[in-house]
């Protein structure tokens, strides 16, 4: 029922594109009825499109963990006892991993950064070049996220 | 556009020059500072306090202070234009917009602050 009225919709359209009519108000509508997908959980999102929106929430995120990161370097600058408790802190596993996932964002849109600006260079700016730049920022990303957890633990 | 006076120089060309300007003066400032901390596994306060105690470094902290809330008002801008607007949060998005800009510009604001006590309250 629903693939009949479509389909009806479409030829009428089709012929409306093929054989326009100026003056007909029904050409107007052809514009209103285009179709517009909101629901981005049915869209497929490619590898360079991942990248892309994970840079705006990395920066959303980190923009919120800088707190962190200015909380313990006002205590490790307050005194001798700050940048002790800081020490002390950073001993414990939930304020690791606190500092890791801010470590991790920042790294990540720090990479994911550097490639955007050598796009505006025009460099890898190509589809082929987009996906292989898309792949390069995971795997250093990743990489990097990895070595920040060695280095903490 | 209406919504672009609430980005940061009211001129998307400008922000756009803002945001890779700053984004490069942060990324010098925290591999500086990482590569350091690398460097300096068994560092102590009186090490830590002498760094940022020296005049260049305070002045690195607080370009990288201010280019930090220049980027953090770009970007938040440009995300809660694109995601706040009538098509994707409904009728209230202009208010839940202005709400949520107003939020973050507290918060930049707050970051400043801080991070100049921080630099040379101590």
């Amino acid at each position: 029922m629903l693939c009949k009225q479509a389909e009806r919709q479409f030829e009428r359209r089709s012929l409306l594109i093929t054989h326009p009519t100026p003056g007909i108000s029904e050409i107007k509508s052809v514009k209103d009825n285009r179709p517009i997908n909101l629901d981005f959980t049915t869209l497929r999102l490619p590898l360079p499109a991942i990248t892309s929106i994970l840079h705006r929430i990395s920066g959303v995120f980190i923009f919120a963990g800088i707190a962190v990161l200015l909380w313990l370097l006002a205590e490790s600058l307050a005194s001798e006892q700050g940048f002790i408790n800081v020490q002390q802190w950073l001993d414990t596993f939930w304020v690791k991993l606190l500092v890791w996932s801010v470590l991790a964002g920042l790294l990540y849109h720090l990479i994911a950064g550097i490639r955007h600006l050598l796009m505006d260079m025009d460099i890898g700016e190509t589809l082929e070049g987009g996906r292989m730049g898309a792949k390069l920022v995971v795997i250093f990303s990743v990489l990097a996220i990895v070595l920040a957890g060695v280095w903490l633990w | 556009m209406v919504s672009s006076v609430t980005g940061l120089s009211r001129n998307g060309v400008a922000d756009w020059l803002v945001q890779r300007v700053s984004a490069v003066v942060l990324g010098v400032y925290f591999i500086g500072l990482l590569g350091y901390l690398l460097m300096n596994a068994d560092l102590d306060y009186a090490q830590w306090q002498a760094l940022f105690s020296t005049t260049w470094m305070r002045l690195a902290s607080l370009l990288a202070l201010i280019s930090l809330c220049a980027h953090a008002w770009v970007g938040m801008w440009t995300v809660s234009t694109d995601y706040l607007t009538e098509a994707m949060v409904g009728k209230n998005a202009n208010v839940l917009r202005f709400l949520f800009q107003a939020a973050y510009i507290l918060l930049i604001f707050i970051y400043l602050i801080w991070g100049i006590q921080i630099l040379w309250g101590n």
